[in-house]
């Protein structure tokens, strides 16, 4: 269907066209009160453009042909030269990814119209042009466009925590900014590396990511190194624990679209990153630092569970749960069987369709009152019962409810890490009791008890547009809890290549419990 | 004889016209600063365009003191449209500073001149000769505000310690001189080829520290931040452009071609270098306040990230170094055209603080200027990011990839004072309104933003502008 039309690159360019399209529009403006008026209508434009693309990224999965582990609707043109080439396409793995970007954008646009006071044309500008970005980083297939994609993130995300941020913004988009520079800055000097040894092995330098995965043979010296550049990279973007730090801070900072987006999206470049370039690029380096990985995992799963109770700011207790939830992802990529791998992938949706909601949920009541303060709320079911439920759906999901899209994503990863071994998985479980633990709690104290503030007495349910924005995520969540296939069959051939390509270029002994 | 005059046509052209410029502008007794800046302008265009116009001819003039290869046309084409640029952002400053005089234009003519010299040096006394010219010229443009304490303290230090770097280097010549027997750069390799005695060797030392010098290598950058910040921003800004540039080339064009046999003499040197600028540029920033001297020292960090490929050697290393050069020129005249644009009714400003809350009050100077922040920094889709990955490959090629960790590990120690422009531009409550910028400015930095937003551009132009710096490269083996 699509052999002549570059659908990729239509869904990924189209969001930066129209944000130049509102530059252009605006600066062309003379009155203030055309730029007001432009000013006021550039949500409804945002919100066309990503709805469109929403619809093309629909028609792209419909489709997608998932019984290949081959690219589909590749496109490869001459860009950069020697061997540095424009080259799109998306298996399995990715292409669920940019439906979900798609799926987040519109949303927070939604979400914004209300939320945002001042500067709402370059918001909107910042929200699609991050949208480009994002879903360039799921359709690239060369490790420079990649790169360029990855990176670019961080100057639209500086900007929204920036300058529509909370209090502290400053200090949380230097920590952003700086925290993921440094990591990607090692990646791309492993890029580089990459670059120059293809010259040397195979003849033509090339950063083509199925050439350099299917052809080079990286030493098991080097693999070392490379693996921990790579690592370093998109384990700051995960976060894992330790280098999680920023995201806390960002998070709380971050207007609450930015938040969705934040745990949405940008959480899940990293995981998608190990999957698509750490396990195939370096095999060998992967399963030796697999024991390291299911360490910090546990870890993050347990410290960060018990840091996420004794927070007292709501977003606080979301950021932290997000590392806790992204360490399963962690511990399934690396345990590289089918269930952990498909676990993985099905965990990073599902959280980010939860994470997103439940961010939602904390802007709802903090476009009412201007706090997250745990301690200010109290009995909102009163007075709110419809947000309740809402909250209460999502907290559940959090958890890991079975029937939610939660609870598939940890069963699958702990199975996936039980084969490899048991004590991961179990603690991986303890993990699953402290996140019941922080998310009752929560739920406990801003929903249920007695009203003791006054200034709740006045509080609002939700409006017909907020409810509009958390159904869909509510019914994704549901239908993807009960009938997981959606996701698994069409990502199933590509993770059966990929651990096929493990398997391939690894002694089978090695692999250890397998 | 015709021949070796159409290879010396750019000197001559230069020459030409910066003395009958210098009687014209003293002929009449009203000023003619802005005749001359028009016919300036349209020389150093003709300049750099020179080596297309003539066909790029190849060859050595007298008796071998110069040589003309692709290398030298394209040092002159960057700095010949360096110095335009300069030029023509000079003007709106240079008026309202009622510093507008005609000798500003002669001034800059003569340094290209001095450059140019460089560009083509194939002889210890030509680089001599040409080092000297451009520096003599600069020390009085440092100073041209001779009213201003600062600008005449900076053309003073400036010179006392040019000065120094041109006696360390003089030195140096003298030395490989006196060990080679020979003045001329392809005997001098000859020598070297079988194995450089220790007097050459420290003679080569001597001759790359007064270069470092002029790049402002660290540990020689100490007089960047205050001449940088005392000479009047144009002047400024054409420092940091074409001078960098040619002092660059010229280092090149010597390790590679006398001293191209000892390469792992000079590769040490060159390292040292590198690190320090890079370590010495990202640090020392961290805490200025003030644009002008941020830009000095990132400029000696961006000196450093320059001799990295340099430190590969090769053709591919020559290759990023000119690659990375290029967009530095480019970022640099764009963000000086930026800083120019930082006046408010009173006069100019030039804190960063003074930037506060730029993007509400003039949203398209914060674009533009966030953009060659960030492209600084290395951050792609901008072309800063290819001027890096351009200069680093070749290093990483050669096994340095320890010196490529540690120039991005600084990159992101730099990329914190970048983000501090940013950040009083977009987060800040609004300080000051700037006064309007006349349209030449704007066009400046219009056309400079182009040109670092590759991908509009790169997919288009990359193709012809690296076989030109492809050929370049080559030229010198």
């Amino acid at each position: 269907m699509f052999d002549n039309v570059p659908i990729l690159s239509l869904i990924t360019f189209f969001p930066a066209l129209a944000a130049v399209f509102l530059i252009i529009i605006a600066r062309s403006a003379r009155s203030d009160e055309a730029k007001a008026q432009i000013a006021k209508n550039s949500p409804f434009v945002a919100l066309l453009v990503s709805g469109v693309v929403f619809l093309l990224s629909l028609i792209l999965v419909v489709n997608f042909d998932g019984s290949t582990a081959d690219f589909q609707f590749v496109e490869d043109t001459q860009w950069l030269g020697g061997g540095i080439d424009y080259r799109m396409g998306v298996d399995g793995i990715s292409i669920l990814f940019i439906l979900l970007t798609t799926f987040l954008t519109p949303l927070c646009i939604l979400a914004s119209q209300t939320s945002i006071k001042e500067r709402m044309l370059e918001y909107m500008v910042a929200f699609l042009i991050l949208e480009t970005l994002m879903i360039g980083v799921f359709c690239s297939l060369d490790l420079v466009l990649f790169y360029l994609f990855f990176e670019a993130v961080l100057i639209p995300m500086y900007i929204i925590i920036g300058v529509w941020g909370g209090k502290n913004r400053v200090y949380a988009s230097y920590k952003f900014f700086l925290y993921t520079l440094l990591g990607s800055v090692l990646m791309l000097a492993a890029i580089i590396w990459l670059y120059a040894q293809s010259g040397v092995q195979l003849g033509a330098r090339t950063t083509d990511m199925t050439v350099l995965i299917r052809e080079l043979d990286v030493p098991l010296g080097a693999q070392t190194w490379l693996w921990l550049a790579f690592f370093a990279s998109f384990a700051v973007k995960m976060p894992m624990w330790p280098v999680h730090t920023w995201l806390p801070d960002a998070h709380v900072e971050a207007p609450t679209a930015g938040s969705v987006i934040l745990a949405g999206i940008l959480l899940k470049l990293g995981g998608y990153g190990l999957l698509r370039f750490s396990l195939p690029l370096f095999p060998d380096a992967s399963i030796k630092f697999a024991p390291l990985v299911f360490t910090l995992s546990i870890i993050a799963i347990i410290y960060t569970s018990l840091v996420a109770y004794r927070q007292k700011d709501m977003k606080k207790l979301i950021a932290y749960s997000s590392v806790a939830h992204m360490g399963f992802v962690t511990m399934g990529i690396f345990a590289m069987n089918v269930q952990g791998i498909q676990g993985a992938i099905f965990q990073m949706l599902s959280h980010g369709l939860i994470s997103g909601a439940l961010f939602f949920c904390v802007g709802v009541i903090y476009d009412r009152m201007h706090t997250r303060e745990i301690a200010f709320y109290g009995g909102l079911v009163k007075q709110m019962p419809v947000f309740a439920a809402t909250l209460l759906f999502f907290t559940m999901a959090n958890v890991g409810l079975p029937g939610t899209s939660g609870f598939v994503g940890e069963i699958l990863t702990m199975v996936g890490a039980y084969q490899v071994n048991p004590w991961v998985a179990a603690g991986a479980a303890i993990g699953m009791i402290l996140s019941a633990v922080y998310a009752l709690h929560l739920y406990r104290e801003v929903v249920f008890g007695e009203v003791t503030n006054p200034k709740l007495e006045t509080i609002t349910d939700m409006t017909g547009r907020e409810m509009f924005i958390l159904a869909p995520l509510a019914l994704f969540t549901l239908i993807l809890g009960v009938y997981p296939s959606l996701v698994t069959d069409i990502t199933a051939a590509s993770v059966d290549n990929l651990i096929a390509d493990i398997t391939a270029s690894v002694s089978a002994n090695t692999l250890g419990g397998r | 004889m015709w021949e070796k005059l159409i290879l010396f046509f750019p000197e001559l052209l230069l020459a030409f016209s910066a003395s009958q410029l210098l009687l014209f502008g003293v002929s009449k007794k009203s000023n003619r600063a802005d005749i001359v800046r028009y016919i300036g302008i349209a020389v150093l265009l003709l300049f750099a365009f020179s080596g297309f116009l003539l066909g790029r001819p190849n060859g050595t003039a007298f008796s071998g003191a110069l040589v003309i290869d692709n290398y030298s046309h394209y040092i002159k084409f960057i700095i010949g449209l360096a110095a335009a640029a300069s030029l023509i952002f000079a003007k709106p400053y240079l008026q309202s500073e009622k510093l507008d005089r005609h000798e500003f234009t002669v001034l800059l003519l003569y340094a290209v001149l001095g450059m140019s010299i460089m560009a083509s040096a194939n002889n210890l006394l030509s680089i001599y000769i040409g080092i000297e010219m451009q520096a003599l010229a600069l020390y009085i443009m440092a100073a041209f505000n001779r009213n201003s304490l600062r600008s005449t303290e900076a053309g003073l230090k400036y010179f006392v310690l040019g000065a120094l770097s041109s006696g360390l280097l003089l030195y140096g010549l003298s030395m490989v001189y006196g060990f080679s027997g020979t003045l001329d750069f392809d005997q001098i390799a000859a020598v070297v080829e079988g194995g450089a005695s220790p007097g050459m060797i420290a003679g080569m030392v001597f001759m790359l520290c007064g270069l470092g010098f002029k790049i402002s290598a660290a540990p020689f950058h100490m007089w960047t931040p205050d001449v940088y910040e005392g000479s009047p921003t144009p002047v400024t800004g054409f420092f940091a452009a074409a001078p960098k540039f040619a002092a660059m080339c010229l280092i090149a064009r010597i390790c590679v071609g006398p001293f191209g046999g000892i390469e792992d003499q000079w590769q040490q040197v060159v390292i040292v270098f590198a690190v320090l600028s890079m370590f010495v540029g990202a640090i020392g920033a961290l805490a200025q306040t003030n644009i002008k001297r941020l830009m000095a020292y990132s400029s000696i960090a961006n000196m450093g990230y320059a001799l990295v490929p340099l430190a590969a050697g090769g053709e591919a290393g020559l290759k990023g170094m000119l690659i990375f050069m290029s967009i530095y020129v480019i970022s640099v005249v764009g963000v000086f055209a930026c800083i120019l644009q930082m006046r408010i009714r009173n006069g100019m400003v030039e804190q960063i603080s003074d930037l506060s809350g730029l993007s509400k009050s003039n949203k398209g100077l914060a674009v533009v200027l966030s953009m060659f922040m960030f492209s600084v920094m290395g951050i792609p889709p901008l072309l800063g990011f290819f001027g890096k990955w351009f200069a680093f490959m070749p290093a990483v090629e050669a096994g340095l990839v320890w010196l490529v960790v540690l120039a991005l590990v600084a990159s992101v120690i730099g990329a914190f004072y970048y983000l501090r422009i940013v950040k009083s531009m977009w987060f800040d409550a609004p300080a000051h309104e700037f006064v309007e910028a006349p349209a030449s400015l704007r066009w400046v930095t219009t056309v400079s933003a182009a040109l670092v937003m590759p991908l509009l551009i790169l997919p288009f132009t990359a193709i012809p502008a690296t076989s030109f710096i492809s050929q370049a490269a080559a030229s010198l083996f």
